[in-house]
């Protein structure tokens, strides 16, 4: 078996506010294997980007890691100092964001930055950097690399900056790219331009992606295998047609029943009862009990762990009531 | 006679950047043609730029259109003036996309919702609360919310109170301008919920703007597709979403992620952006990104024409 690219284990993060610590990420198990596309789907709040920042070590403050470990290349990342995180950021692990306008710096061309990165982690002279983001920007099917190079980002679509976001995130050779809402800002013809664009990286280079996003239609579509977050845990995982064909989890059903469907038109959508909990004052037992309709003693006092849900052991929910049916 | 119906409506904006500069003119909406039947919920859909906000400001006048004509209920809505056309805003209400930005964040929920009953009607003090109250309660939320601010609730909740004050005035026609764009889905499912009821209720009339594909044929009746200020296909929802004849549907729909494997359909990638309406290609605006394109579709503009009782302004089906 090949050995996964990251692992997350047992991950905490919490946020000292004067209104309490915010308990945003509890107990957060994953692994990403090689050339994988591997989606984190939840709603707002549900701890998946404070995930996603966690692994480059970048939780804004007041979040602090709290516990747990995270592997990559047989190292914990957790364990190491800023000056070597400043190596691993964007020469082995890259991210991009929701919105490619206020990641890009508004005074520079697109040139300077992505030769900029280049020029951080290679000891290349300025004409080899911007001759290798060139051919990044040509790689990703940017028609006229050297004129998208010389604009500022302003005068570039929506799509073309996400674009250039991804030229620089894998323009040192990064082996995992962290995707936070990577299309949520832009059209659907657009989106579809970008997945596609994504899923062609990882086929070519092997990249492994992780797919944060609030969009289970975008899972369904480009993802491997998937987590499904829900007050900072991860309540079912497995391979995404498995998840989302056959949810095992209550609230992955109730996700699932609320998306309108073109087979159920007209009739009500199925909302959950209920919000999503603020964070801030802990929940025992199941962190979804309050809005399950299933719910029993034991789920309101025991917090379930991860149990498979079928034979091919590949698929798992944190749900009491995973075997309890068929018996 | 249709209920809302616009005829050639028609929405430059003339933009001037500096003064020796030569003014630029954006064609946000060009020769619209639609008709609503009471009760009746038309989706609009389209990406950014497509005029699809912009058609919805002009139906109920809170922009002024450059040409053409909007009837409400058999009035010229464009040619009304003072307290004529004051009466008329009465009936047609509009909710905007984030709550947050269209709620005033330093007034209570009792003033918000009040806002409108205060300018139109003699309503004050307890009679005005209480219908405040009973208002609140048809969008689910009580009196125990009413003095609070925006920002104590969360996003559905608020977009409830946005609800609640379109409602004040016991309205015929709503434009919900993607009302639920900014919700997750839990919450989504519980505003289009609300909103369904609402309209079976009070016998509502909705033009439903959204991008998403999904959630507009779910809520409408009718559902007309736009593309760079122009309507390029309308027809009925259900057909629209099972047989897309325009290519731009096709690709609009085949780009929209879906959960079920057997709704997905080929992708069909388009090159390119949605083009500049400062600067629209010739002929047919789609012309730039069809992957169905002829030589003649840069020169003729396509008709919207109706085929199998759908209107479609394509020259791929003459």
């Amino acid at each position: 078996m090949t050995e996964p690219l990251l692992r997350i284990e047992d991950l905490y993060v919490r946020f000292r506010t004067d209104e309490g610590t915010i308990r945003a990420v509890n107990g957060v198990n994953l692994e990403i294997m090689p050339g994988e596309m591997f989606g984190l789907v939840g709603e707002s709040g549900c701890g998946k980007s404070v995930t996603g920042l966690s692994i480059l070590k970048l939780v804004p403050h007041p979040g602090r890691i709290t516990r747990g470990k995270i592997w990559f290349r047989g190292e914990n990342l957790l364990e190491k100092p800023e000056s070597a995180m400043r190596e691993i950021r964007g020469r082995h692990i890259a991210m991009i964001f929701q919105d490619p306008m206020s990641s890009l710096n508004p005074v520079f061309t697109v040139g300077h930055q992505i030769t900029r990165v280049i020029r951080r982690h290679h000891h290349v002279s300025r004409r080899e950097a911007w001759e290798r983001a060139a051919g990044t920007l040509d790689d990703l099917g940017i028609p006229d690399p050297e004129r998208v190079m010389r604009s500022y980002p302003y005068e570039l679509s929506g799509g073309m900056q996400q674009r250039v976001m991804i030229a620089i995130a894998l323009s040192c050779g990064a082996e995992l790219l962290i995707a936070d809402e990577p299309t949520t800002a832009l059209d659907v013809t657009i989106q579809a331009q970008i997945l596609e664009l994504l899923n062609a990286l990882r086929i070519r280079r092997g990249v492994s992606i992780l797919m944060i996003t609030h969009d289970l239609g975008v899972v369904a579509e480009t993802c491997d295998r998937v987590a499904v977050l829900y007050a900072g845990r991860v309540v079912e995982s497995g391979p995404t047609d498995a998840v989302l064909q056959a949810p095992a989890h209550p609230y992955t059903q109730g996700l699932l029943n609320a998306l309108p469907r073109p087979s159920a038109r007209r009739k009500s959508l199925q909302a959950i009862p209920g919000s999503v909990p603020g964070g801030i004052e802990e929940i025992p037992g199941c962190p979804f009990h309050p809005r399950c309709a299933l719910a029993d003693d034991l789920c309101r006092s025991k917090t379930p762990i991860m149990t498979p849900v079928d034979s091919s052991g590949a698929h798992l929910a944190a749900c009491h009531l995973i075997g309890k049916s068929e018996g | 006679m249709a209920f809302v119906e616009a005829r050639d409506l028609t929405k430059h904006f003339v933009i001037r950047r500096g003064w020796f500069a030569r003014p630029t003119v954006v064609r946000a909406l060009t020769g619209v043609n639609l008709e609503i039947e009471r009760r009746e919920t038309l989706g609009v859909v389209g990406e950014s730029g497509c005029g699809k906000s912009t058609l919805g400001r002009c139906l109920i006048r809170l922009i002024e259109p450059t040409s053409g004509q909007v009837l409400f209920d058999g009035e010229d809505v464009l040619a009304l003036h003072g307290e004529e056309l004051r009466s008329l805003r009465r009936r047609m209400q509009i909710v905007f996309q984030n709550p947050f930005s269209s709620l005033n964040p330093r007034m209570t929920v009792r003033d918000i919702v009040a806002e409108p009953l205060k300018a139109h009607t003699n309503m004050r003090g307890s009679e005005l609360t209480a219908r405040v109250i009973e208002l609140l309660r048809q969008v689910g939320l009580n009196e125990s919310h009413l003095y609070r601010y925006p920002r104590e609730f969360s996003g559905g909740q608020a977009q409830r109170i946005a609800v609640a004050r379109a409602l004040a005035l016991n309205p015929d026609f709503i434009v919900l301008d993607e009302p639920t764009s900014a919700l997750d889905v839990s919450v989504q499912a519980t505003v289009v919920n609300l909103l369904e009821e609402l309209q079976a209720e009070l016998g509502l009339t909705y033009l439903f703007i959204s991008h998403d594909l999904s959630v507009v044929q779910h809520i409408s009746n009718r559902i007309a597709v736009m593309y760079l200020g122009e309507i390029v296909e309308m027809g009925n929802a259900e057909e629209i979403f099972h047989s897309p004849m325009h290519p731009y549907t096709q690709a609009l729909l085949s780009a929209t992620p879906m959960v079920d494997p057997e709704t997905r359909r080929e992708r069909i990638i388009l090159e390119g952006s949605v083009p500049n309406p400062a600067n629209p290609p010739s002929g047919c605006h789609f012309h730039t990104r069809c992957p169905a394109a002829m030589a003649f579709c840069a020169d003729e503009k396509p008709p919207l024409r109706e085929i199998n009782g759908r209107l479609v302004a394509c020259h791929l089906h003459e």
